[in-house]
């Protein structure tokens, strides 16, 4: 379309450029600025009429001045997709970083992404077995679901993001999972932790990369889980396959939300993020799922580091109001020197009862859950009661409450970090172990029946046998 | 209308800005080459402010803006039930059917389907004066429901010829002397509550088959709820439940800004669960609006207004319909963007200065009503409140407040707990037991409310003794007061506590829920009679017919065998005392 130059900038702020009377230039429409220096930028439409166009720089605007040329391109930011994604690089913009060969473009995709119809979803029901007890016990995760971690700096997410696309998979098939990973805003350090790890087990070649780093460019992270979101969406939904999406770090890309608010000159919402997060954040989430008439699909994982370890801050709360529960990470339990340190009492899946069960994992998973949560809610409480009144005080079921809390957290949730454990024989059958360090009497979440079936030693003896 | 070049000034988000026409506020125009449809939201010199209804990028200043003369409205008839619609009256199947599965622009659809013939019954004949809200005809519009079918607003007069038949809802059906012909199909302005003769105080509870709701703190039909809670707390659950269970005639869902997957899982199960008032699918009543968090915000704006009026179209039938709004903090959020692109000085927290005005105009659209046709119907109101961080000292959580009777508070702490439903029965409340407390005596025990207050006395007591046990420990406590924290375990663990998962638990009926409470006091009195006569505290709580009492309402049939638990736990607590 219009090649057309312009050297109409009148005032940069922050990220953002404004120029005068151009030709009617579109809503969304991508930008080129080029520099005196012959370097080139680019940017795209945020706010346009006839007198006044404001532009937003990705690689930020450092050297921008009055004379540098602006192009309007015509169109709004798409990415080249096809299944040569898999395998493949990217930098935060959709360029390679891999120092291979452009994409060649089966099909042009918009980024921004249509919403899905939500008579056109699928509800998401198939298990997904992570080989983590915690969470293959008490906060499965379903095909198709948005489950974010939710985490705080230092603690090790990354391995359990790791962990995680290594071992996914469902049982009794052997469809494999392609990750796309998007990284936005972390360091070298984590970004080669990523790649070699993924490198280490083979998942390289089936995986896609779009990547930000903490020196590129700020802005630019606004629109790097919005392509690695088209690639998912492509993958997923033209080529069936069963797509996990892990991005980290959504509290950069919120930061970087801000910065663009702020510049803007919008009246701020909580803690200076722009009022609008919530939506734009559900842009990104809610592409997760599957469609009726299609067989892939997109499972969710996104990581996210809670400022100041406080989960009512903006970033987890507006999170935790559009994902479909959530997997905290707990820096007690990392002290304590147990991995993963996943605390399950505030962790929750919404779609677990959906995907457990007969059938699906177990009859007895869901009783089991409630009784391995019930429990160890009660032991940590007690915990912090003995701390006052001695051990001498409680009695009989308070004492085995307790002792369960620690093997609970000794046996149950650690695990190493290539320990895959199977639902059945690993999980729930380790589960019955350790709850039958308890009387079955004050096991009141466990129906008698899966008591006479499971229970290591209450076992009917015709089970025995 | 004279003809108008309006073309496009500006473009910001989903606010354009358009020269060259001057409509009316609120009035529909088209934007831009595609035609996307927008609502005129402000008049500001010679340029009009737009809220445009689809997804902006790519319009350019210079394309056109077209006014069509109409105010944003829903179109009104038989083939509302079963429907889902998004945010501004789209049927979704039908998007699907000409966009697929991804919501693309620039589609208009039809709210109801013009086509499709109706069976109908005229019930007025020639010769009858009518006038606008008169019923002149039905039409079995659903296995359950039966369509009023009425004259529309600003009509009236003599019936020239009236015809039952088959025809599809465009056609004419009556005609009156002055020559003004009435079809099935009316439209009405979205923003404008429809009229009635007047409004009736609510005396009647909507019975929801929610122990804690029900029994604690009841909504009257016509009456307002608000329900806030941070993320995880119980909302949605709670407003599918009421959509599933509440006695209601009518239901309307409105999916405001929430996640795309909780509609699925209404539209995958509604289908399948049988009404209890009438034992057919419970889809017959219900229509749904999903306008979900990633569909443009303007539509999501939009969505409460299509969802209450045509609520109050049913209701203008006489039915009692019951509408949920999931959430009205994503309402609150779509007008707070868009006052935001307007520019206009924010009140709270960012949000408009008119925010509580307008959650108010639109709670006030609840209530029972005389409708013009004389008879009785309602519309209720429950709006799920979502408050940043949980804490509801927030513009939206007040305003709600404010307005609403009945305020049932989740409780992060219970949700952490797995106490479901994680409503907080020390600090939520209802208005309306007194004015309901008469029909309880009449339908369901005469000390119905005598009943009611003793539990929740109970309640209160617990919480006063729970402090001293921290500080303290239960032993140190007379014997009668420890007996009063069992009994209340017992109220928080038997009855307040309801499994929205499980076939059984899910729905008590009211008998039920009074019969249950009996019980609770049964035990009570039973347990103080024989520890006074000498028997352990510890021996009267675990004698294994209370525990058979206690289970049993996950059993089908409680209702039937609880009298006979309740005997056998008095009997068995009463042996308790000789033992000793
Ligand atoms: N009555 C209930 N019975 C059983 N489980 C419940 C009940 N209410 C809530 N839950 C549990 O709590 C979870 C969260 O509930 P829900 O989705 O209603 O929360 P919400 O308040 O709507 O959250 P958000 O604001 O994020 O939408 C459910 O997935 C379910 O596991
Ligand atoms: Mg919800």
């Amino acid at each position: 379309m219009s090649g057309k130059e312009y050297r109409t900038i009148t005032d940069v702020k922050g990220p953002l450029v404004f120029l005068n009377k151009t030709e009617p230039v579109s809503y969304g429409e991508i930008v080129q600025l080029m520099l005196s220096d012959g370097s080139i930028k680019n940017g795209q439409v945020l706010d346009t009429s006839d007198e006044q166009v404001i532009v937003q720089v990705f690689e930020g605007t450092a050297s921008v001045d009055r004379q540098t040329g602006v192009k309007f391109l015509g169109d709004v930011f798409k990415l080249p997709v096809s299944k040569g994604l898999i395998g493949r690089i990217l930098d935060g913009a959709g360029r390679p970083r891999d120092g291979g060969p452009d994409i060649v473009a089966d099909e042009m995709a918009d980024i921004i992404g249509a919403a899905i119809n939500p008579y056109s979803r699928q509800s998401p029901e198939s298990f997904i077995q992570t080989g983590i007890s915690a969470i293959d016990a008490c906060t499965s995760l379903v095909r198709g679901q948005k489950l974010p971690i939710f985490s705080a700096s230092g603690l090790p997410h990354n391995d359990i993001a790791l962990q995680i696309a290594r071992q996914a998979k469902l049982v009794g098939s052997d469809d494999d999972f392609v990750v796309v990973f998007c990284a936005m805003g972390i360091t070298a350090e984590e970004y080669n932790f990523f790649v070699h790890d993924l490198e280490r087990t083979g998942a390289l070649e089936n995986s896609a990369l779009f990547v930000n780093l903490a020196d590129d460019p700020a802005v630019e992270r606004l629109i790097t889980p919005r392509l690695a979101l088209t690639a998912a969406e492509y993958l997923a939904f033209e080529h069936d396959y069963h797509v996990l999406v892990i991005y980290t770090d959504m509290t950069n890309y919120c930061e970087s939300l801000r910065q663009i608010g702020a510049a803007r000159e919008e009246v701020p919402g909580r803690r200076g993020y722009p009022g609008y997060m919530y939506t734009d954040l559900a842009m990104l989430y809610e592409r997760a799922g599957l469609v009726k008439g299609k067989k892939g699909s997109i499972t969710q994982f996104p990581i996210l580091t809670m400022p100041g370890d406080d989960i009512t801050h903006p970033i987890p709360d507006l999170s935790g109001y559009i994902t479909e529960g959530q997997i905290v990470i707990s820096r007690e339990l990392h002290q304590k020197g147990i991995y993963p340190p996943i605390n399950v009492l505030p962790s929750l899946s919404r779609l677990m009862n959906a995907g457990i069960g007969d059938g699906k994992t177990r009859e007895d998973h869901k009783s089991v859950s409630d009784q391995l949560y019930a429990a160890y809610a009660q032991g940590r409480e007690l915990r912090g009661l003995v701390a006052i009144v001695g051990e001498d005080a409680l009695n009989e079921r308070d004492l085995q409450l307790l002792k369960f809390a620690d093997i609970f957290e000794d046996q149950f949730l650690r695990q190493s970090r290539d320990e895959d454990r199977s639902i059945s024989e690993g999980t729930l059958d380790l589960a019955w172990k350790l709850l039958s360090n308890i009387d079955t009497k004050y096991l009141v979440r466990l129906d008698q029946k899966w008591i006479d079936k499971y229970h290591p030693t209450e076992r009917s003896s015709s089970e025995e046998e | 209308m004279s003809k108008e070049n309006g073309v496009i000034y500006r473009i910001s988000g989903p606010v354009v800005t358009a020269v060259g026409i001057s409509p009316r506020m609120y009035e529909v125009v088209r934007v831009g080459d595609e035609g996307l449809m927008g609502e005129v939201i402000e008049l500001h010199g010679d340029q009009s402010v737009i809220q445009v209804y689809e997804e902006t990028s790519g319009i350019k200043p210079g394309e056109p803006v077209i006014r069509t003369g109409q105010t944003l409205s829903v179109q009104l008839g038989p083939g509302l039930l079963t429907q889902i619609y998004d945010g501004i009256q789209r049927p979704l199947p039908k998007l699907e059917e000409t966009m697929g599965v991804f919501i693309t622009r620039g589609v208009d659809a039809d709210g109801l389907d013009l086509e499709r013939k109706w069976d109908f019954n005229a019930v007025v004949k020639k010769g009858d004066e009518i006038s606008s809200g008169h019923v002149i005809g039905k039409v079995q519009e659903t296995e359950t429901i039966e369509h009023r079918v009425m004259v529309p607003p600003n009509v009236s007069g003599k019936v020239k010829s009236i015809k039952s038949g088959s025809f599809n809802i465009t056609e004419t059906v009556c005609e009156l002397d002055d020559g003004t012909e009435i079809a099935m199909m009316q439209e009405w302005p979205v923003r404008h509550p429809r009229p009635f003769v007047q409004k009736y105080a609510p005396d009647v509870p909507l019975i929801t088959g929610q122990r804690i709701l029900d029994f604690l703190f009841p909504l009257a039909k016509g009456g307002t709820a608000g329900i806030p809670g941070p993320f995880g707390s119980g909302k949605t659950v709670t407003q599918q439940q009421l959509a599933k269970w509440s006695d209601a005639q009518i239901v309307v869902y409105i999916g405001c800004g929430e996640r795309g997957n909780e509609m699925t899982e209404v539209l995958d199960e509604f289908p399948h669960l049988i009404d209890p008032n009438t034992n057919k699918p419970l889809m017959n009543r219900t229509v749904m609006i999903a306008n979900t968090s990633n569909m443009p915000v303007a539509a999501r704006e939009a969505s409460v207004y299509t969802g209450i009026t045509i609520a109050e179209y049913f209701r203008d039938m006489g039915y009692n319909v019951a509408l949920m709004a999931d959430s009205t903090s994503r309402w609150a959020e779509a007008m707070r963007e868009i006052s935001s692109r307007l520019e206009e000085m924010p009140g709270e927290e960012g949000y408009p200065a008119y925010l509580s005005s307008r959650l108010a105009e639109f709670y006030e659209r609840a209530g029972r009503v005389q409708t013009l046709a004389g008879s009785d119907g309602s519309v209720s109101v429950i709006g799920a409140v979502s408050p940043p961080g949980g804490d509801i000292s927030e513009p939206v959580s007040q305003g709600t407040l404010r307005i609403v009777k009945v305020f049932w508070g989740l409780d992060a702490g219970l949700a952490r707990q797995r106490h479901f439903p994680a409503i907080n029965w020390l600090n939520s409340y209802s208005l309306y037991p007194q004015a309901l407390d008469q029909w309880y005596r009449d339908n369901i025990a005469p000390d119905f409310p005598e009943v009611r207050t003793e539990i929740s006395t109970l309640l209160q007591i617990e919480s006063e003794l729970q402090e001293i046990v921290q500080l303290v420990g239960s032993d140190a406590l007379p014997v009668d007061q420890q007996l009063t924290l069992e009994v209340a375990r017992m109220i928080r663990e038997f009855f307040l506590q309801q499994n929205a998962f499980h076939d059984v638990d899910t729905f008590s009926d009211l008998d039920l829920q009074y019969h249950m409470a009996k019980a609770i006091l049964s035990f009570q009195e039973e347990a103080k009679k024989a520890i006074a006569g000498g028997a352990q505290l510890e021996d009267v709580v675990n004698v294994p017919a209370r525990t058979d009492l206690m289970r049993g309402r996950f059993e089908k049939g409680y209702e039937d065998r609880i009298s006979d638990l309740v005997s056998e736990m008095n009997k068995q607590i009463d042996a308790s005392m000789e033992a000793n």
